[in-house]
């Protein structure tokens, strides 16, 4: 089928101000929006810009606004986007470098705050015991693989730019919820500030954006709880 | 830029990401990445790592090294295969204790699960070997090594691309890399280099692989004189989503999943009577096309049906959530309820650049290059001799990154500056001005697609002579175009059109070497199938393919494999 993409490009080597552009492309509906992109990239404007790695949703370079909503382009077919006009711009709240490419320096930094590591001291021979009950506390956390969708579709991310956000909360819940790390305590008194989990005001937009079908507000919520209710 | 660095590492996936952390306490590492580090290809892998933990059943290290070594066709150095073996035990205890989050067993143990390949007592029957994370493994110690890396504060160099290895009268002197934000051209000066930049599968047209695997480090390395091992030997994975590519673990068939063909039979109990649907890829990816050449793909169509519906949601939840959500993103399939169509996709390098097992570079000669180290997908130790097995290649970058980590900081003491060449950079500067200064000429992604379907299409699970020697010439005749590259974007900031026109020199000058050494192989050996040669032929074939780039182009030579405790013998499943 013809489609028509209109694409957010901004060079800053050239261009005051970001504009819009218009491209037309041939695309079945089962192929993902990133070859619709690379379509355009590879036969009509080599100028246009975006990060791609694995091209199915596992790397989490793509992360882009489609049709207004925060999505990976290897992950969206054209038959979930089609409409009159698709509309492709780089994700919200962070400073555009270049075309779909957005500066996440200050995102992994935050990612850096919560200690992104197990903390616990003498590690025995073998393998840490661990129930299965308690390793699925964290199964749905460890699915996070930082594209920062839920960044850029956070109404309070967009506000206050020292919220913590909540890809850097899963990533804290991953560790406070391992019942082998040792510094649980630590961490919910470190995210216990209006900017950490209380930033959180229960929007769920970042519950909707996940491409990994992560429940990001839920585990802010049980963050949130714990804090609240201290273990006897 | 100039920086100074005591090593680099090129490549941040499991086997850079684990060099570095060997090495981050006593020396000045820096690792260069043309990806942030969590979207480094590491983290495609799905279904597992394995070890002879024995957490499930009894279990031992030689039994892991022998089916490596059966796996492999018995190209595999013995050696090599021993120490993968051995150390696998060890070193999933360390991912372990790093925090990756393993599914467990009832006890509380680190859960195992049966993989391609891989039997108890020397090949009686299918053995649960591989340690998982759900089907996101790969993602889960990628994550687990990179938190690591920020705890202990390693410098990464994130989106800076490698362009040329330095050498100064044959030892290592540094690389060039490129800056992907601002076009800038950088020199890293360094004591050691590791190379970690993964494989090339961005060769092929339907491929498993990310867009990042171009080869950059193994085409680099080759450019300066260093031999590739192995080329001809590329691994098909048997279930890529039709018509994508994507990957579906063969931990869905581990865990009970099973292919069917047009006609409804299972058809594997033909092809390896024994352990089935859990064959090695090279064996399974082989009866897939067989099956589709006889007419008996489903609906008389290039792809068979994998079927799962019968393991029940919960255990699809439980333990292939991700696979679950590609067939129902991609296709529209509930994979609960309908099979999902499979079809062979270009894996996995078993080929690259020759190393000992402490991950330095071996020259043709079998004396290390001085300062060059490699070590994961890019290098040929050789643990996976003619045909990899699922979960060892996790295993192959944690335990041969770490090998390579501890051999750099020993080789340090004694390996001092090396003379930078005050030109090192001349060559690459020149090669990017001539390609944006050219007003016309081939766009680089026709040449690339060519490229891609040629290979697909002339080296894939079947191989012949004749169609080898057409694509080889057509590859010659895609290498001079070369000269002709335009790209639209002159600029400087994360221009990828440019980025993506340079990787087409590695995937061209890689494409060759696995075609010529392919051609030369006339017998058949794991991945690699002459249909004009079936068999294999261990008199005069059990040996390494070395190719090296000379001026009249590449040339051919063979080493031995080293044989241990297992002698060849026929390998039938």
């Amino acid at each position: 089928m013809r489609l028509q993409f209109k694409i957010y490009r901004f060079d800053p080597q050239r261009d005051n101000s970001p504009h819009y552009r218009t491209y037309h492309i041939e695309a079945e509906p089962e192929e993902r929006v990133l070859d619709c992109l690379n379509k355009i990239r590879w036969e009509q404007d080599g100028t246009l810009a975006y990060r791609m790695s694995c091209g199915h949703g596992v790397c989490g370079s793509d992360a882009m606004k489609i049709n207004g909503r925060c999505a990976l382009a290897c992950q969206k077919l054209v038959k979930d986007v089609v409409s009159q006009e698709i509309l492709v711009e780089p994700l919200p709240s962070f400073p555009v470098l270049k075309d779909l490419i957005v500066d996440l320096s200050l995102f992994y930094a935050k990612v850096d705050l919560v200690r992104p590591y197990l903390i616990a001291t003498s590690p025995p021979e073998k393998e840490r015991l661990q129930s299965p009950e308690a390793q699925h506390k964290i199964s749905e956390a460890i699915r996070c693989i930082l594209c920062a969708c839920c960044m850029g579709a956070c109404p309070v991310c967009q506000s206050n730019e020292h919220f913590l956000g909540p890809a850097p909360l899963v990533q804290a819940f991953r560790r406070i919820f391992d019942t082998r790390d040792e510094e649980r305590d630590q961490r919910l008194q470190e995210i216990d500030t209006p900017d950490g989990v209380w930033g959180c005001v229960n929007h769920f937009e970042c519950t909707k954006a996940c491409p990994k079908d992560i429940k990001v507000t839920k585990h802010i919520n049980i963050l949130k709880k714990a804090i609240k209710e201290p273990r006897s | 830029m100039q920086f100074q660095h005591d090593v680099v590492i090129v490549g941040s996936g499991l086997a850079g990401l684990r060099a570095a952390l060997e090495l981050a306490e006593s020396t000045d590492v820096a690792v260069i990445s043309k990806v942030f580090p969590t979207r480094s290809h590491s983290g495609a892998a799905q279904g597992g790592i394995c070890a002879a933990l024995g957490n499930e059943e009894p279990d031992s290290w030689e039994w892991h090294a022998y089916d490596t070594v059966k796996g492999g066709d018995y190209l595999t150095d013995q050696d090599a295969a021993e120490v993968l073996a051995q150390d696998a035990i060890r070193a999933v205890y360390e991912l372990e204790h790093m925090g990756v989050p393993f599914n467990r067993t009832s006890e509380g143990k680190i859960a195992q699960r049966a993989f391609g390949g891989h039997t108890k007592n020397f090949g009686a029957g299918p053995i649960k070997r591989a340690c998982y994370a759900a089907d996101r493994t790969g993602r889960v110690i990628l994550d687990t090594l990179f938190g690591e890396a920020v705890a202990r504060a390693i410098k990464v160099y994130s989106e800076f691309q490698l362009l040329d290895l330095v050498m100064d009268h044959g030892r290592v002197a540094g690389v060039v890399a490129y800056e992907v934000a601002t076009g800038e051209i950088h020199t890293f000066h360094a004591r050691a280099v590791l190379l970690a930049t993964g494989g090339f599968g961005k060769v092929f047209k339907t491929t498993s692989n990310c867009f990042a695997n171009t080869g950059d480090g193994v085409y680099y390395a080759y450019r300066a004189g260093i031999p590739v091992q192995d080329m001809e030997f590329v691994q098909f994975h048997p279930t890529g989503i039709y018509p994508l590519g994507v990957l579906i673990t063969e931990a869905a068939r581990g865990e009970g999943g099973f292919l069917l063909n047009g006609v409804g039979d299972r058809f594997m109990e033909t092809y390896a009577p024994s352990l089935q649907d859990l064959a090695p890829r090279d064996v399974v990816s082989r009866a897939i096309m067989n099956e589709i050449r006889a007419g008996r793909g489903i609906n008389g169509k290039d792809f068979v049906h994998l079927q799962l519906s019968h393991l029940g949601q919960a255990l699809i939840q439980e333990k292939l959530s991700d696979i679950e959500s590609f067939a129902r993103v991609y296709l529209g399939i509930d994979v609960a309820a309908a099979p999902i169509p499979v079809t062979p996709t270009c894996h996995y390098m078993m080929g690259g650049l020759p190393t000992n097992i402490d991950g330095q570079v071996l020259r043709e000669t079998g004396e290390p290059v001085p300062g060059l180290y490699a070590a994961g997908e890019c290098a040929c130790v050789s643990v996976h001799g003619a045909n990899r097995l699922g979960t060892n290649s996790l295993l192959d970058l944690v335990v041969f990154g770490r090998r390579s980590g501890i051999r750099m900081r020993e080789d340090l003491k004694k390996l001092d500056w090396p003379p930078f060449p005050l030109d090192s950079a001349h060559g690459t500067i020149s090669r990017i001005a001539s390609i944006k200064h050219r007003a016309q000429g081939e766009r680089a992604s026709h040449i690339r697609s060519s490229l891609q379907q040629l290979m697909t299409e002339n080296c894939s699970v079947f191989r012949n002579h004749d169609d080898m020697t057409k694509a080889l010439d057509a590859v010659m005749g895609l290498k001079g175009m070369q000269e002709r590259i335009v790209i639209d974007n002159r600029g400087s900031v994360f221009n990828t059109d440019l980025l993506e026109a340079l990787e087409l020199e590695s995937l061209l000058g890689l494409a060759e070497t696995i075609l010529v050494s392919a051609i030369a192989r006339t017998e058949s050996r794991g991945a690699h199938y002459r249909e004009d040669y079936p068999e294999r032929d261990d008199a005069n074939w059990l040996k390494h393919t070395l190719v090296v780039n000379t001026a009249d182009g590449p040339r051919v030579s063979y080493k031995p494999v080293t044989i241990t405790r297992f002698q060849p013998k026929a390998r039938t499943y």
